[in-house]
């Protein structure tokens, strides 16, 4: 990684109507990183990346794509950056080539003829690039999307959940395509709700509402929540699992089959209640990693609390 | 027994469409601006009996009974002299280029000559185009003559028979002389379905890509608005030309439409008229949100291009209102040129009145799409 800054914004801020989508989202990006953003529903994830490509104008803030002004310079950025909507957006009543035909003749690909057919191979399309995209399974229009939108050779990808509704052979040669490409120089930026995709980046972004309230490695992430983990196994899960709910010191409960993983914040208070529970009722208990889906749930509890008791001192 | 349906969930669906539809706001003031609007544009437009047609006069005499004749044409509504006493060449190529539907001639003594009871001719030379627009004029154009004649000079002519034509009026039906209305439809059919079919097609062309999320990715690519839109738009105008050919050819075989003038000078006026009404379609699909807005404002432009042209009913036979409505539709200005060069043989100056309006059209609905297209997706 060399360092170089791709995508750098400051104070980014997206109105619609009255409710702030995107309340100033600090983000960089550096190149050859793959950086994942994630979030809840609704939380301003597609209006950020939007905004980053030029198709939103900001209400405020600024920022530099490629070193071109995300107001101004779009048409510029347009040229570097290949965009991934969350939802398919190519031409259904095309077929693949036709598809892809039209995106190397936006681009001025030449020859234009060379880079489709490569393109086609390279993730495996060949054999399906006269079928409609309009009848192709979920999976393979995704495939066909990234295809059009690498095909330029953008510096910088921006992925919407590239993967919704992908099966996980399909993900997995999704994600090493995706690495391979980094490799070769290229930055990329994706949305995912999978927290194993979001394993496999090099640093992830959390929003919330709006605003980022968690960022660095999944490492520093986990850490950075001071949530520690204890999993309880055996005995009956799902009274345990009522019973734990009501510790003092306990966050979360959650069963995986017949475990749980009981989460709290203080570590101390957190293994002598859970001990004092299973007494007696045949389960083990053992101290554990916290998983970063239980941190993303603590963040997304606590920043609904935030706006919900923020609101309510407001009225 | 189960019923086949649930009156509950109709009602539901009905209540769930109304609400849409009360949203849709634009959607709601077509269906209720539709039928107001046009009821009342063609209610009064709509005459079959035109009458102030636009007529000049050549006046070769100034005694009482011509101009008791010429009162008694205008006292009859069908004839206006707006166009004043003209020369003959003046009053021809009025008559040439559709600014006069009449041309009346009074020769040189005309008085002495029905004094003396020798049936003297008054020559009434009418554009034809559309057989519709003259045919009652001309058909009670005797009895006007009769009466004005009688009533100026009765005590003079006491040796004329009551009901007696004492006056040869001559009648010249020009450019469609047996008043075939095919001439005059198949050309005019030619602008209407040019109209209607290029219009339609580009007005869905942004709103398509809109519906169906393909916008998003078309503007995070680098085509820039003009591109788009020329892209769109060529496409249609290739079309257009395979349906003047279609017409073209039927006009020939199947109707034996004459072409008198240059099918040079057509073909080029037709380029103009078939970009107007592809812009003009793009520029509504700039302005629709979605394709079922697109098609009712393609409708909302389609009735009174049909209307108030001069296809259904004759140009200068609807009120001034209806015709000031009339000439900023191009198809007024495309009929009038394929009938100036097909049934009149009208060159390229005969037609240039009517081609520089369809550019200002042109011009006019580009730039409103080139400032509408939307840049982003806010
Ligand atoms: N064009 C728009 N007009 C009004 N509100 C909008 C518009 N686009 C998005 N929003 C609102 O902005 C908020 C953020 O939307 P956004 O699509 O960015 O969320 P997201 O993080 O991508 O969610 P998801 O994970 O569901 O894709 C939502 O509350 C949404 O309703
Ligand atoms: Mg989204």
């Amino acid at each position: 990684m060399s360092g170089e800054i791709i995508v750098d914004i400051k104070g980014l801020t997206k109105r619609f109507g009255d409710k702030t989508v995107v309340d100033n989202v600090d983000l960089t990006v550096n190149r050859g990183e793959i950086v994942g953003f994630l979030g809840p529903n609704g939380s301003g994830k597609t209006t950020t990346i939007r905004m980053i490509c030029g198709l939103l104008r900001p209400d405020a803030g600024n920022g530099t794509c490629l070193g071109y002004d995300i107001r101004t310079e779009s048409e510029k950025i347009k040229l570097e950056v290949g965009y991934m909507t969350q939802r398919f957006s190519f031409y259904e009543d095309l077929t693949i080539r036709e598809n892809l035909d039209f995106v190397a003749r936006l681009y001025a690909l030449k020859p234009r003829a060379k880079f489709v057919d490569s393109t086609l191979n390279r993730l495996g399309l060949s054999n399906r690039q006269h079928q409609l995209a309009g009848t192709l399974s979920g999976g393979w229009k995704q495939r066909m999307a990234l295809a059009a939108c690498v095909m330029h050779e953008p510096q910088l990808l921006l992925l919407d959940e590239p993967t919704a509704g992908v099966d996980p052979k399909a993900r997995r040669e999704f994600w090493d395509e995706i690495h391979e490409l980094t490799s070769e120089g290229l930055t990329v930026l994706v949305s995912t709700h999978y927290m194993d995709e979001a394993e496999r980046c090099h640093r992830i972004v959390y929003i919330a509402y709006g605003k980022i309230i968690a960022r660095g490695t999944v490492a520093e992430v986990i850490a950075a929540s001071g949530l520690h983990t204890i999993v309880v196994r055996g005995g009956d899960t799902a009274a345990l699992a009522r019973k734990m709910k009501t510790l003092d010191g306990v966050e979360q409960v959650a069963p995986f089959g017949n475990d749980l993983h009981v989460v709290g914040l203080d570590p101390v208070l957190l293994e002598k209640e859970v001990r004092g529970a299973i007494a007696g009722s045949g389960a083990t208990a053992a101290e554990d990693a916290t998983s970063l889906e239980d941190v993303f749930i603590r963040l997304m509890t606590s920043s609904e609390d935030n706006f919900t008791s923020a609101g309510g001192r407001a009225s | 027994m189960n019923c086949l349906f649930s009156w509950s969930r109709i009602g539901a669906v009905m209540a769930k469409e109304f609400i849409q539809m009360r949203r849709d706001r634009l959607t709601f003031a077509m269906i209720i601006g539709i039928p107001i609007v046009q009821l009342t544009l063609f209610g009064y437009a709509i005459n079959t009996d035109p009458k102030q047609l636009p007529t000049a006069a050549i006046v070769a005499d100034h005694g009482p009974i011509s101009r008791a004749i010429l009162a008694g044409l205008e006292i009859s509504d069908y004839f206006d002299f707006g166009a004043g006493t003209r020369t003959e060449a003046e009053a021809r190529s009025m008559l040439a280029r559709g600014e006069v539907s009449y041309v009346v001639t009074i020769p040189v003594n005309f008085e002495r000559k029905l004094v003396r009871g020798e049936k003297p001719q008054i020559l009434i030379e009418a554009d034809a185009t559309d057989p519709a627009a003259t045919s009652n004029a001309l058909g009670s154009i005797n009895e006007i003559v009769r009466r004005a004649v009688a009533n100026e000079a009765g005590g003079t002519l006491a040796e004329l028979e009551p009901g007696g034509m004492p006056v040869d009026v001559v009648l010249h039906r020009l450019y469609n002389p047996e008043g075939i209305t095919a001439y005059n439809i198949v050309p005019g059919l030619l602008g209407v379905i040019l109209t209607m079919t290029t219009i339609l097609m580009t007005a869905l062309a942004l709103t398509r890509e809109v519906e169906r999320g393909t916008i998003e990715n078309l503007m995070a690519m680098p085509a820039r608005p003009f591109e788009i839109m020329v892209g769109k738009i060529v496409p249609y105008i290739g079309f257009g030309f395979v349906q003047v050919g279609i017409i073209l050819i039927a006009a020939n075989i199947l109707f034996s439409v004459p072409m008198e003038g240059s099918l040079t000078v057509l073909l080029t006026a037709t380029v103009l008229f078939i970009a107007a009404n592809v812009t003009l379609g793009y520029t509504i699909s700039t302005l629709a949100r979605s394709q079922m807005q697109a098609m009712q404002m393609t409708f909302f432009f389609f009735l009174p291009s049909i209307l108030l042209s001069g296809f259904m009913f004759p140009f200068r036979g609807m009120p001034g209102w209806a015709q000031v409505i009339g000439e900023a539709i191009p198809l007024t200005h495309f009929l009038r040129i394929v009938r100036g060069v097909m049934l009149k043989g009208g060159g390229f100056a005969d037609v240039a009145p009517n081609v520089w309006p369809l550019m200002v059209f042109w011009l006019a609905v580009g730039t409103i799409a080139m400032l509408r297209y939307r840049r982003t997706l806010d």
